[in-house]
């Protein structure tokens, strides 16, 4: 149980190698190892979203997964998406459409919306809906998060063009 | 969103985007569960696995032989110190005997109840240990709800020999005579079901105690911190002035965060018995057995009318499951539904008996549009069975009933019995129903009432609400003239999410004739003002905004005076103007405030003491705010499925500091109210196990369920109660979500001949009703 694993992985672009337990869970090996506690965790069982960061690209619960699995891995959490410091777009439309108000469940929000985006650069009001559905959020209605990952996906594509 | 941003325009009013928004975006924000300190432990509570057993015995030797396990408390350790969690309000007769204790005494009364208090090196290690500890029970009787509880049969709290921990009838006018006399009555038993609010962020507590100091600081507070605080250092034996309650940032509340609650005093006792930092945090499991839970009532409606429509007499019986304890809101739920039975209709003659009894089950305590969601869908869901039987139009029926402007003040007397002589102090309930109609397009949408549309029956809701808020104990402001004439800005009240770090400046900021910029807000913490009290039923604003604007006014004469004095001159010569403090006759400018803040800082005493003031606002006196809402719904006849096809909130909120956090509350609360009217719903079975412990089984609206919703607040009639004008604007959008949705769904599967008198509208029992609706018409 107590077996401890050396595991290397990217976090937010810097590297960091760890002994951790074999049963830490990514959560908290980010939230207590590293400190990166913009990672919350909302229900420990995969069903609020609160806890979602994108491995190599993908949002995942981290609450879901253990430290070792990502091993080798590339992950970026909340933390990461500030771009040379300043908020992204995505981040700076959530604060435009006031799609946030406890903030609890913003990071799982954001870190989804950003995987979404990337694949999906130009996604309907009922795509961004079912991409954050697996996120639960108790004090917007959900219909200003939705309005701020359609502006900032707007915003992206106008400015790639 | 087109509000002007010239620097002279008032700030409040305006749709600011919040100040805090930043540190919520890039993970900076602080939590509870975020916090670390030197040599931390971690506590984990055992809780008990019966609904209603006796504790024979708590086995943790095993427990405590695991390396890293450091102690496990159970009743006996805490004896000498333990007093029950306290009633803080709605001290319904009677309901001071059925308190908790923070460990259960020999006996367990609910799934969940803490039974020990496990401390350990770690989190998982507590965890671990936590499975090794051995409970030996002998299993009771539970008693599962509100009619096997009257029956007392099976008694929770033997010695006091029932189960009724309050039992009281409140009247208004004739009530017998009314409904003796009446042309029509109608007389229906409806069900409202038990809910929880299911914050994002389960609770947590951080405690550290200082031991040469006699100091405890308590991080994770929020609501009441200044009234825990007061408990706390009681029960812990700690000068009041030695206990510091810290509020960090907080993952919502929605009514069930930030009360007393037995964790309360296990972490702080914990902390200090180990000399310590002691961290718990509630896992989601766990919230669900340990954090109140809500709404569940019964209630027998009558109503008495004339053929025409005009309603003369109420009266009601009300049966509350309490859970198995009383908790820190006593018997406010089942007591607001009482008084606000009626809620904004001209009703002469209202009567109800209220019981508020207990089960084995999680005690209860407020959520969101506490007594006012349930009584609402009661009340409104009886109005359209009664217009259906007299052939009335729903909406021609509430016009008829609303109390109107020029009825105001209107006394809804005395129908609670720890609110005496209550009274809507102004109002105009008709203009709000109206413009909801209006914007709804009702005349139009109601003619597809009962029709298939594409297949669907259609059909749409009406429901009317008051809702009471913001109101006293009073609330304190600091204001601080600080380097560069920045203010520095303290409030009492916490924050769960709402964004009162703007909306507090907001208010400042046109007090003081400055810039929002200019101010920097500090709340979250029992030391940063004298008397604070905190922060629920809507009152942030109303009570704490308007503490501001006081402290404000109080700040400006201060520097009047003290420049008056500098100067030589009568303070009436002299005026005060953003920033500055100017005489009369020549508008020349004798100080300005960063200059008074320089002299300060340089040492001079009197600056010093004119730089900082206080100022408390009181008021005992609710403000009410009040709306109506509109569902249109489509209800598929194959699967009971129900979708909400537009839902329109309209509410008048006095005065909006800042529309759009007003807006956001709204929308919020509106939502919440949907998905716990079709989805959310604690089921237990008959042993009182809940069924629906965790996200899989209590469902909460996601973002694909509801996405047609629009909210409209007003600002029709500012309250008289408070300087600003504002009254409450957090709970409004939920009230009356139960109310039109089951009117919307009940005119829907009319046809069917289905009744529509129990929440949740939820697809399984709604299926059911349709079942049987058509094995009785066959």
């Amino acid at each position: 149980m107590s077996a401890r694993h050396r595991i290397v992985l990217t976090v937010n672009g810097q590297r960091v190698e760890r002994d951790v337990e074999a049963r830490m869970t990514l959560a908290d090996f980010l939230r207590e190892s590293l400190d990166l506690t913009g990672t919350h965790l909302g229900c420990e069982h995969g069903a609020c979203g609160a806890c979602t960061v994108q491995l190599d690209g993908n949002s995942v619960r981290s609450c879901l997964i253990f430290a070792v699995q990502a091993d080798g891995a590339r992950v970026t959490t909340v933390e990461g998406l500030a771009v040379k410091g300043t908020l992204s777009v995505l981040q700076r439309s959530f604060q435009q459409h006031h799609a946030l108000q406890c903030g609890f469940c913003t990071p799982g929000m954001l870190t989804t919306a950003q995987a979404m985006l990337a694949e999906n650069p130009d996604p309907s009001a009922e795509e961004v809906r079912r991409a954050i559905s697996g996120n639960l959020c108790r004090c917007t209605g959900y219909l200003p998060v939705v309005a701020a990952i359609l502006d900032a996906a707007a915003q992206l594509r106008s400015e790639a063009a | 969103m087109s509000a002007s941003t010239s620097p002279g325009a008032p700030w409040i009013g305006r749709p600011l985007r919040r100040a805090e928004d930043a540190r919520f975006l890039d993970g900076s924000a602080r939590y509870v569960g975020d916090l670390k300190r030197p040599g931390m432990l971690h506590g984990v509570v055992l809780r008990s696995d019966h609904a209603h057993a006796r504790v024979r015995s708590i086995d943790a030797r095993t427990a405590l032989a695991l390396p890293g396990v450091v102690a496990v408390y159970t009743f006996e350790d805490i004896r000498r110190l333990a007093r029950p969690i306290p009633l803080r309000l709605g001290p319904c007769p009677g309901l001071e005997r059925f308190l908790q204790l923070p460990l259960a005494e020999g006996k367990v009364r609910y799934v969940g109840e803490p039974l020990a208090f496990l401390v350990a090196e770690g989190r998982y290690v507590a965890e671990d240990a936590l499975e090794l500890v051995q409970v030996e029970y002998e299993a009771l009787d539970p008693v599962v709800d509100v009619h096997a509880a009257r029956a007392d049969r099976s008694l929770l709290h033997e010695a006091l020999g029932t189960n009724v921990g309050s039992h009281y009838t409140v009247e208004k006018g004739d009530v017998s005579a009314a409904f003796a006399g009446a042309d029509y009555t109608r007389r229906e038993t409806f069900r409202c079901h038990r809910q929880t609010a299911a914050p994002m962020e389960t609770r947590g507590l951080l405690a550290e105690f200082d031991a040469a100091g006699r100091r405890l600081r308590l991080w994770g507070a929020t609501k009441v911190p200044f009234y825990n605080r007061r408990w706390l250092a009681g029960a812990l034996d700690l000068p009041e002035a030695g206990v510091e309650l810290i509020e960090v940032d907080v993952g919502g509340s929605f009514g069930v965060r930030g009360e007393l609650y037995p964790e309360d005093f296990l972490v702080p006792f914990a902390a200090m018995r180990l000399g310590r930092p002691v961290k718990w945090i509630e896992d989601r499991r766990e919230h669900f057995v340990a954090t109140n839970h809500s709404r569940e009532i019964e209630c027998e409606l009558e109503i008495a009318c004339t053929l025409d429509g005009e309603i003369i007499g109420l009266r009601g019986r009300l049966l509350a499951d309490m859970g198995a304890y009383v908790r820190t809101n006593g018997g406010l739920v089942p007591a607001k539904a009482a008084q606000f039975l009626p809620g904004p209709y001209r009703i002469p003659n209202v009567g109800c008996e209220v019981f508020a009894l207990l089960t084995n089950k999680t005690p209860v305590g407020t959520y969101r549009g506490p007594g006012f969601y349930e009584s609402s869908f009661f009340r409104e869901r009886l109005f359209d069975l009664a217009t259906a039987d007299l052939r009335l139009d729903p909406a021609e029926f509430r016009r008829r009933n609303l109390v109107t402007a020029g009825e105001m003040p209107y006394g809804i007397e005395n129908l609670c019995p720890f609110d005496a002589d209550a009274a809507y102090d102004s109002g105009d309930f008709v203009l709000a129903f109206e413009r909801a109609l209006a914007e709804f397009d009702y005349a139009r949408v109601k003619t597809l009432n009962g029709t298939l549309q594409d297949g669907r029956l259609q059909g749409v809701g009406l429901g009317c609400f008051v809702e009471s808020g913001g109101a006293g104990p009073a609330e304190t402001a600091r204001l601080k003239v600080a380097a560069g004439g920045r203010i520095e800005l303290y409030t009492g009240c916490s924050t769960m999410g709402q964004g009162h770090e703007t909306a507090m400046a907001q208010i400042g900021a046109d007090s003081l004739g400055l810039p929002v910029e200019a101010f920097s807000v500090f709340h979250g913490s029992t030391t940063l003002v004298e008397q604070g009290y905190g922060t629920y039923n809507s009152r942030a604003m109303a009570m704490g905004g308007s503490a501001v604007k006081l402290a404000a006014e109080n700040l400006i004469a201060q520097l009047l005076a003290h420049v008056a004095r500098m100067h030589e001159i009568e303070p009436a010569a002299l005026e005060y103007s953003r920033g500055a403090i100017v005489r009369r006759e020549d508008h020349r400018t004798l100080a300005t405030l960063a200059g008074i803040a320089a002299a300060a800082q340089a040492g001079d005493g009197q600056a010093r003491a004119a730089i900082e003031c206080s100022g408390t606002f009181n008021q005992t006196r609710r403000t009410y705010s009040y709306g109506t809402n509109i569902a249109h719904v489509a209800v598929d006849p194959e699967t009971a499925r129900v979708e909400v096809l537009r839902f329109l909130a309209v509410d008048d909120v006095g005065r909006a500091i800042n529309p759009l956090l007003v807006h956001g509350q709204m929308l919020g609360a509106a939502v919440q109210g949907i998905g716990g009217t079709f989805l959310d719903e604690l089921i237990y079975d008959e042993q009182g196990q809940l069924l629906t412990g965790s996200f899989a089984d209590y469902l909460l609206p996601t973002a694909t369920e509801f996405p047609n919703v629009e909210v409209i607040s007003l600002e029709a009639v500012p309250s008289t109660l408070n300087p600003l004008g504002v009254r409450g604007a957090g709970e409004g959008g939920i009230i009356a979500t139960g109310a039109a949705l089951a009117n919307a769904v009940a005119h829907a599967l009319a046809p069917l001949g289905v009744k529509i008198t129990e929440l949740p509208l939820s697809p399984n029992k709604l299926a059911q009703k349709m079942r049987e609706a058509r094995a009785a018409a066959e």
